[in-house]
């Protein structure tokens, strides 16, 4: 038998661990020994898995730092929850499941689009800029989804910007956000992305195209000196993050009855991000886990409740300078000394310049 | 005519907070190399020990200022020290998570001691309102009293980098760490003391911030912050006159977007404009433009 | 640099300057692989390099040479397009590179090194080749994302050729090493190996040999010998190791702030007093 690669062990083990997650809950569900709280939290967990995994994408693999995420994971959820009701409303699509994945599939298009966009002037720079830049966008989608309002009639979809008289069912209602929606979403269909995310990832990392994206991240002019197109490859990474961010937008929209733009703010591109951050970046494995724990982290603290977001940011920022700190990180790195895919480390100062 | 200029000037005033709070954006980016996500907090930390100077204890404004600059630049000092100076040599975005956390951490902070309710800020500015055009336009004291101070301060701000001591070695700091070093500069202590500038910068334009916009809660920092951090890189980040224009720039652009074109539109038309500029000019209006070497 | 200038120093007989500005008649088999003419770019008003004249054949080994800051790196990153040229041009296997950029550059068959090396260190050895071989692999996104049947093809074809690259510096049995985490000399080496996977014609080495012993030294010469008889392509080599270029170049480009003051084999350069004037400076009158 052939002897397995050391990236194909650990990829199997991400999989492993998802879909032993998956059975455990599977099971408990169905002995009733989980707790309500914690129900409604499953598929949450699930999309920001695949938020964290996405982003980790772009933050990791690629190296360019993104703080708009939300963003197309608004996009993602707005169109899947207008792509719903149009579906049900047009085609009498009754099925839900059918009408979830084509959902689905609408919001990473929408998605996709948007990161076409956003990507065509943002990843002309570099760096902070970069960052700034996708944080405005974020903030620029959210404020544009507050002035709405979408309708479904039949088959005609009504769209109109700033004015909330439109005929039909409304869907969207400008700064009340998506209303009426109905809840299709379902946790093995959350699972079921998770391991398509993992699958797009994974094999994208360990293929022509995934090694050209993370050589662009190590040494941007040896990249270009090999003939890797940078402008193709990053937009390819971040596209295809956009795409999944807003598959899990749809799938997390679909979960509410009423979903607003403010759920897509800042602070939750941060959230994400702090995932990534967390469990390590370019370390999708982490990623999951980090997303994982921390969404049932606050729900576990909901004891010492005022001082549950408290204790978040200390823990937040103590982990920060437990793994960063020279001291520590040294002592860390003689007991568990492994490679693993990181960003580059800060450039070589003064080098032998000519 | 004239409801134009009272949209001008108010987005001059609004602008002139946001370039006192890009400053410190700008002199700690400058220095440290770090988005500081923790400043939009510190000035709503600033505007917090204010009101209560004024509330409480019923001292003259301008004592309730120099107080809450006196706690905001021990607070910036104790972040700076605690949670960023071990992670001078982290990877950026190390940094900038410890920062967002710092920024967590101060609002919830906030949210125990003074709690979710907005509070109204009474204002600080003594000075009387301006009638012009026989009383078609109206100057406030707030925004007299914000434009003068940020004057006073880009001034203050721009003798300070350019004659003292102090400043100079600020600026071979920012320039490169390492040769600073060997030339004998604290560098620990000069980015201390940049942080102490920044923080103090910040209590003022928390108080006038909340001065002209009167709700005080502890999430009040954090859109400011946002637009100034957004107003900083737009001027240039790590220039000082950069943030200023940037800051002025952003405010005008801000009021003037929701007055013509749409309420709900305006923070969109801000970062808009952002991002024009940053495609046409990569590293905002006076960004110095940094070349690699081969 | 003050070594290899001692060791330069005894090489130097003095006999006067012979022909001056051309690299002698030679077969070059054919198209030049490369043609600069009055290459030139400026920075601000300053000229880095002013016309910049050079033809390279066929399975050639050139160097340029010239003190510290006389723009021989400039000259490559004119050669490879990271710069653009405000004057001249460079053609490479006849087609001319006006207004291309470094990738297309790289595919009409120009591959360089950099003086400070830069790896994708955090990869292993043979995904930096892997990485060199991009435009020799012919799959598409969907086709890694999918594993269709074509991505197993290939990945076997890139993996194989990787390693026979590889194995050109016994390198083969490192290829799962990080490439960050290689001794200096074989991170040097492995440059190369990337360089020369994309395929090029003329590969461009930024001072091959610096910080290896002269054991490695030699060991790399024999190599670079090795590399143009086995690929048949043009090489040019920045070097400051004397013994280096003396020993492999064939023609021999002197550049001193940013102008070409000599070229020539070896025995012309070695004693072409201009050359000498500039990396000893003038002796004193009387």
């Amino acid at each position: 038998m052939k002897k397995l690669s050391k990236s194909t062990v650990s990829n199997i083990i991400t999989y492993g661990i998802v879909i032993i997650a998956f059975i455990i809950c599977q099971a408990m569900l169905s002995a009733g020994a989980m707790t309500r709280s914690l129900r409604g939290q499953l598929i949450p967990i699930c999309v920001y898995i695949v938020m964290a995994v996405s982003l980790n994408l772009t933050v990791g693999v690629s190296g360019e730092l993104s703080l708009g995420h939300a963003g197309f994971m608004s996009v993602g959820a707005f169109s899947g929850i207008v792509a719903s009701a149009w579906l049900a409303s047009a085609f009498h699509l009754e099925n839900t499941v059918v009408r979830l994945i084509l959902s689905m599939i609408i919001g990473g298009i929408f998605a996709g689009f948007a990161g076409v966009i956003i990507g065509i002037p943002v990843l002309r720079l570099q760096g902070d800029y970069l960052a700034i830049v996708t944080l405005a966008f974020g903030e620029i989608i959210r404020n544009v989804l507050n002035c709405l309002y979408i309708s479904v009639d039949g088959r005609a979809l009504h769209i109109a910007f700033s004015n909330p008289n439109i005929p039909g069912t409304v869907i969207l209602n400008g700064p009340a956000g998506a209303v009426g929606v109905s809840k299709i979403a379902t946790f093995p269909m959350a699972f079921a992305l998770i391991l398509f995310t993992l699958m797009v990832v994974l094999n994208l990392i360990h293929s022509r195209s995934g090694r050209a994206i993370m050589a662009i991240r190590d040494s941007r002019i040896a990249a270009e000196s090999v003939g890797i197109n940078i402008t193709k490859y990053k937009m390819m990474a971040f596209v295809t993050s956009a795409v999944l961010a807003g598959m899990a937008g749809s799938l997390y929209g679909l979960n509410y009855s009423t979903v607003t733009a403010s759920k897509f703010k800042f602070d939750t591109s941060i959230l994400v991000l702090v995932f990534v951050v967390l469990g390590g970046i370019g370390n999708i494995r982490g990623s999951i886990i980090a997303a994982a724990l921390l969404t049932v982290l606050p729900e576990l603290l909901r004891a010492f409740s005022d001082y549950r977001m408290l204790i978040y940011a200390i823990v937040l920022i103590l982990v920060m300078l437990a793994t960063n700190s020279p001291v520590i990180r040294s002592m860390f790195d003689r007991m568990t000394y492994r490679r693993r895919p990181g960003l580059p480390e800060e450039k070589q100062k003064g080098g032998a310049a000519e | 005519m004239t409801l134009f200029l009272s949209y001008l000037i108010n987005g001059i005033s609004l602008g002139s907070v946001y370039a006192i709070i890009a400053l410190g954006y700008t002199m700690v980016y400058g220095i440290a190399k770090m988005l500081n996500f923790a400043h939009g907090d510190v000035i709503m930390v600033g505007a917090y020990i204010s009101f209560c100077a004024m509330q409480y204890l019923g001292l003259p404004a301008i004592v309730c200022i120099l107080m809450s600059m006196a706690v905001c630049t021990i607070l910036g000092i104790l972040i700076e020290g605690l949670a960023y100076k071990p992670l001078r040599q982290a990877p950026s975005l190390a940094v900038l998570i410890t920062a967002i956390g710092v920024s967590y951490f101060l609002q919830n902070m906030a949210l125990l001691i003074w709690g979710s309710n907005p509070k109204s800020f009474a204002s600080v500015v003594r000075v009387g309102s301006l009638s012009l055009f026989q009383g078609k336009l109206l100057i406030s004291g707030e925004t007299i009293v914000t434009v003068l101070a940020n004057i006073v301060i880009m001034i203050a701000l721009t003798l300070f980098t350019g004659k003292t001591k102090v400043g100079k070695a600020m600026r071979a700091v920012s320039e490169d760490k390492g040769a600073a070093e060997l030339m004998g500069i604290n560098v620990n202590a000069t980015i201390s003391m940049t942080f102490a500038i920044g923080s103090a910068l910040a209590a003022i334009a928390g108080v006038l911030l909340c001065s002209a916009y009167p709700t005080l809660q502890p999430t009040t920092g954090s859109m400011p912050g946002i637009k100034a951090f957004t107003a900083a890189v737009f001027g240039g980040i790590g220039s000082i006159p950069g943030a200023m224009i940037g800051g002025i720039l952003l405010g005008v652009i801000e009021i003037l977007g929701k007055a013509y074109i749409s309420t709900e539109l305006g923070d969109a038309f801000v970062f808009a404009v952002l991002i024009v500029v940053l495609l046409v000019k990569p590293t905002g209006l006076l960004g110095k433009k940094v070349h690699e070497k081969v | 640099m003050t070594q290899s200038v001692k060791r330069y120093n005894q090489n130097i007989r003095m006999v006067p300057a012979p022909s001056h500005g051309i690299i002698p008649e030679r077969d070059l088999n054919a198209a030049p692989v490369l043609e600069a003419r009055h290459l030139g770019i400026e920075f601000g008003g300053l000229k880095a390099v002013e016309d910049f004249n050079l033809i390279i054949g066929k399975t050639e080994i050139a160097g340029l040479i010239g003190p510290n800051g006389a723009g021989k790196t400039t000259v490559f990153n004119l050669l490879t397009k990271v710069y653009q040229p405000t004057m001249g041009t460079v053609m490479i296997n006849g087609h001319d590179t006006a207004g291309m950029n470094t990738v297309q550059a790289n595919k009409l068959g120009i591959a360089r090194t950099f003086q400070n090396i830069r790896l994708f260190g955090n990869m292993s050895v043979e995904e930096n080749v892997r990485i060199g071989l991009h435009n020799q692999i012919k799959y598409g996104m969907f086709t890694g994302i999918l594993r269709l049947p074509n991505y197993w093809k290939e990945e076997k074809r890139q993996h194989e050729r990787a390693l026979e690259l590889l194995s050109i510096f016994d390198m083969q049995d490192m290829a799962s090493v990080q490439a960050g985490s290689l001794p200096y000399g074989a991170q040097r080496r492995l440059e190369i190996v990337r360089a020369l996977a994309t395929n090029p014609s003329l590969l461009l080495l930024d001072e091959p040999a610096a910080g290896m012993n002269p054991h490695e030294t030699e060991e790399l010469m024999a190599n670079i010998m090795k590399i143009r008889d086995q690929f048949q392509i043009a090489i040019l080599l920045i070097e400051h190791d004397m013994n280096l270029v003396m020993g492999i170049c064939e023609g021999i480009c002197v550049l001193n702030y940013g102008r070409i003051i000599a070229k020539g084999t070896a025995d012309e350069i070695q004693s072409n007093p201009t050359v000498i004037e500039a990396y000893l400076g003038k002796k004193k009158e009387g």
